[in-house]
């Protein structure tokens, strides 16, 4: 058993832990060390080798490897210890639990802690799919890892569900690789991934994309043999009348992704119901004074450029924290969902009379066109926007000064704008 | 081959009679279709240890179960297996159901179950908090019990062969020979098997069986049951094996914890005629859903991190019976094993050996019977200094492969390393638990291929999910 100590001890060397672990140490901390529990930094970018990424972070466009091959440049520059296939077992109150082959058991005491452990796909069963259950039933991202990382071709006639960002990329992405991929099946009548995707990864191929559509049963015993795919009325609900049984060895889920928070649960963080990520501040700060999250463990993002973003936020204030240098958290504003809003992260302003920048994520409740976006604190619009339109596959961002906030609440809210 | 004793099918029942007879100086051969141990039945059901208060009093079925319940202490400290006496509440939520305890107290007492007691309304709510509060009262049945039914039959199955039991798995017997009024051999598709006597626990395929020696007066009716599996961190959880109340069409649904805390929602009780339908269909896991709300209203279905089904082997005309043929010397046939078979496992296995005994086997006690099985070492479940020590010990157990049940690379390798080994990603499931967490494999599988790849020294495309036919990659991509 091994004890270490450390100022900013980071969970997770993906895109938020590594960019939060450049800005701890930008920010003065001393020790930064990152636990990792693959086999090498990177986390799903190591298998995101299609382009796309970097746009507005870089202003120039690179593959998933080429992205974070440049926060890992930085990380080995400034010093930034990592410790590889190593799994934290445990957050307690007082330490960090980790195991690796290598090292053994470690204890790890630390000033504060970054989690940064991405999210993980939802599956077939918490749809509720029903059938058989055969093999080559995948997540689009257990199968992106499988042929990026893995070399292995999993199939020859595809069937994709759910029009996330990772299914859409991998019907491309098996398309390039020779197999047919017979449609996307979307339940809803908007793309949950995005616009781009779909026209760079479905339309160029010519690959359907089904709205209102879903998968009603799974065949085969063995390898799965063929789906059913109904048509879905207003309410989302199966019409047995139009299923069409697809021959397919292979069926994708693209359904969506869930914050891995496992640790967060076992810290006794507070977990948002509608994120599934801790609830934080604009620190990135969660309940746990010593606890900052970023990244996809806090929200699901579609742009990677934001995370860095949010995650520079999470190391720096990490670090301040750790370093005695981040004042006690005041007069703790909860950001409210207003008309057409699920949910936004961060969820909490404090200390808004000291000023600084506040970057409000949301994302909308239902696709609508025409819209004025307005931050509202008391009758106070502090700032607003006008769209041509929103989608919940599009996160959406505010950004303003936390001293306009002068009255105790803070509201964001669509409004259809008067023609 | 020649052997003593062929046992048809690799699942509950017939893993422990050939434990049993494994104490006896016999030459004994398990065959079974599937590619491990497990059977069908036994591998897919709600993975309790029941004490029999609800069976047919003076039945065949109600002395062995009721006979087995109180094995399982013993069996489960001396192979190794996870299980807990955690007790069922009976509810009565309505007035009708109400007037229905004293007949089911009645019926538990005629099948010598005495520990049944009555709870309040009040006791009710105060063990089981997420039960219905419009409950009116319950009944207790302290020693219904559960268990991890995987590893049961593993290590029923194990202990046979460390004591010389032979296992043919893929193995499907295609016929049986007889000659003189006496059993002469098995065919196989993997040879014939010389023999002196055939029992036949093939459970789902038991009519099949008898039929290849004339004895079929029997149908097996598969009836399906579908189960919902929910989230250790769901929000609604019993700490009970909570049971409805049965109606005159079904025995109803139920929810329990599992050995490892999970929640178990089941089953339906489909007839079909289909025995390898082991689909779950949209009607049914909504019955399901209707049902157990009735029970416990809060329960959070958005937790669930799997649906299963599995079927058990009904036999028409009903009824749990051992035969044996004055005709037909050196044959048992074992038929109706249903929903308690995996109970009267422990029970039937003394059973069929006395019933052997009686007819004539006089093979002598082992004198070195090994009575103990180890089990896998659950790394999970220690504590922070057992872990650092056994890491200490064997550096893979500090790489973990399942993340959500932290399932290590030194587990995955004794799973397949050991007798009976896995080889088959199920396989390797069912013995150490990657991919039965909320991710449902999405992390591990790749893990688990490669590991399986490797260990076995083949390529990723032959390593299947179970059967030949299942597999995860057709081949490399360049």
């Amino acid at each position: 058993m091994q004890r270490i100590t450390c100022d900013v001890l980071v969970i997770g060397a993906g895109p938020a832990g590594l960019a939060a672990s450049i800005a701890a140490k930008q920010e003065g901390a001393e020790k930064v060390l990152i636990v990792e529990r693959d086999e090498s930094i990177g986390g799903i970018l190591q298998q995101c080798i299609h382009p796309g990424f970097g746009l507005s972070y870089f202003k120039e466009e690179l593959t998933g490897p080429e992205y974070y091959a440049r926060f890992a440049d930085k990380t080995l520059e400034l010093g930034v210890e990592v410790l590889l296939n190593t799994m934290v077992l445990d957050i307690t109150d007082e330490d960090v639990v980790c195991i690796s082959a290598k090292d053994g058991l470690s204890i790890i005491k630390a000033g504060s802690i970054v989690l940064a452990m991405g999210c993980r796909e939802r599956t077939r069963h918490q749809l509720t799919i029903p059938g058989s259950r055969p093999s080559g039933v995948f997540t689009a991202g257990t199968a992106q890892r499988l042929m990026n990382r893995e070399n292995a071709m999993i199939g020859r006639r595809v069937v994709i569900l759910g029009s996330g960002d990772i299914g859409m990329i991998m019907a491309r992405r098996m398309t390039l690789e020779g197999a047919k991929v017979i449609a996307v099946v979307e339940l809803n009548d908007y793309l949950a991934g995005l616009t781009r995707n779909k026209v760079q990864c479905l339309d160029d191929f010519e690959i359907p994309l089904l709205m209102k559509h879903t998968i009603t049963d799974i065949k085969g015993r063995k390898r799965i043999e063929s789906v059913t795919v109904c048509e879905v009325d207003a309410n989302n609900i199966p019409i047995p009348e139009t299923a069409v049984e697809y021959p397919c060895d292979t069926l994708l889920l693209s359904v969506g992704l869930i914050p891995e928070n496992e640790l967060t649960h076992k810290a006794e963080i507070d977990i948002s119901p509608i994120t599934n990520g801790p609830v934080v501040n604009q620190y990135m700060q969660t309940s746990r004074e010593d606890v900052f999250a970023c990244g996809n463990v806090v929200h699901v993002n579609d742009l990677v450029d934001n995370v860095s973003l949010e995650s520079e936020r999470a190391g720096q204030y990490a670090a301040k924290y750790a370093l005695g240098k981040l004042k006690k958290r005041e007069d703790v504003i909860q950001a409210q969902p207003g008309r057409n809003v699920r949910y936004i992260c961060p969820q909490q302003i404090v200390n808004a009379e000291d000023g600084g920048e506040i970057n409000l994520y949301f994302r909308v409740a239902g696709p609508e066109e025409k819209v004025r976006i307005l931050v509202k604190t008391g009758d106070k619009v502090i700032v607003q926007k006008k769209a041509l339109r929103v989608n919940p596959g599009e996160m959406e961002h505010m950004r303003f000064d936390a001293r306009e906030i002068t009255s105790p609440d803070l509201t964001v809210e669509v409004m259809k704008e008067a023609i | 081959m020649k052997t003593d004793v062929v046992v048809i099918g690799a699942g509950a029942v017939g893993c422990a009679i050939a434990r049993e007879l494994s104490k006896y100086e016999l030459d004994i051969t398990v065959v079974d279709k599937n590619e491990d141990v497990g059977g069908d039945a036994s591998k897919s059901n709600s993975a309790i240890i029941h004490t029999g208060y609800d069976a047919s009093p003076g039945t065949l079925e109600s002395e062995l179960v009721v006979a087995a319940n109180p094995m399982y202490d013993e069996i489960a400290r001396d192979l190794d297996v996870q299980f807990e006496r955690i007790g069922a509440i009976l509810p009565a939520i309505t007035d009708e159901q109400l007037e229905q305890l004293p007949a089911i107290k009645d019926k538990a007492m005629r099948n010598r179950v005495y520990d049944v007691e009555y709870l309040t309304r009040e006791d009710v709510l105060r063990m089981e908090p997420e039960i219905n509060p419009e409950v009116r009262a319950a009944l207790y049945i302290p020693r219904e019990s559960i268990i991890d039914p995987f590893v049961l039959v593993q290590a029923y199955a194990e202990n046979a062969f460390a004591n010389g039991v032979h296992f043919l798995l893929s193995t499907k017997v295609t016929d049986i020979r007889t000659g003189d009024g006496h059993i002469q051999s098995v065919i196989t598709t993997g040879g014939e098997i010389e023999t002196k006597w055939v029992i036949n626990a093939a459970a789902l395929f038991c009519d099949e069986i008898a039929g290849m020696v004339g004895k079929r007066c029997y149908d097996v009716v598969p009836r399906r049951g579908q189960f919902y599996i929910l989230d250790k961190n769901t929000s609604c959880k019993v700490k009970h094996i909570v049971l409805p109340i049965p109606t005159k069409v079904t025995k109803g649904r139920l929810m329990s914890p599992t050995v490892h805390g999970n929640m178990l929602i089941g089953p339906t009780a489909e007839d079909l005629d289909d025995k390898t339908a082991t689909e779950t269909t949209a009607e049914g896991l909504k019955s399901i859903r209707v049902d157990v709300e009735k029970l416990v209203p809060r329960v959070n279905w958005r937790d669930a991190i799997i649906q299963f089904s599995g079927l058990r082997p009904n036999r028409v005309p009903e009824g749990l019976h051992v035969d044996t043929y004055e005709d037909l010397k050196g044959y048992i046939n074992l038929s109706g094993v249903r929903s308690t078979g995996l109970t009267l496992s422990a029970a039937m296995g003394k059973y069929v050996a006395h019933l052997m005994v009686s007819l004539g086997m006089n093979a002598p006690f082992k004198k070195n019977f090994i009575g103990t099985r180890k089990g896998i070492t659950r790394f999970a479940d220690l504590s922070v200094e057992q872990k650092a020590a056994l890491i200490e010990e064997q550096p893979l157990y500090g790489n973990i492969v399942c993340r959500c049940e932290t399932v290590t690379e030194q587990e995955i390798l004794e799973a397949i390393h050991r007798p009976l080994g896995a080889r088959s990603v199920d396989a390797v499931k069912r013995r150490v638990r990657p991919g039965t967490g909320r991710c449902q494999a999405g992390f591990c599988t790749p893990k688990v291929i490669e590991i399986l790849a490797r260990e076995l020294n083949v390529p990723a495309s032959e390593i299947m999910k179970n059967e030949k036919g299942s597999y995860y990659v057709v081949g490399d991509m360049r």
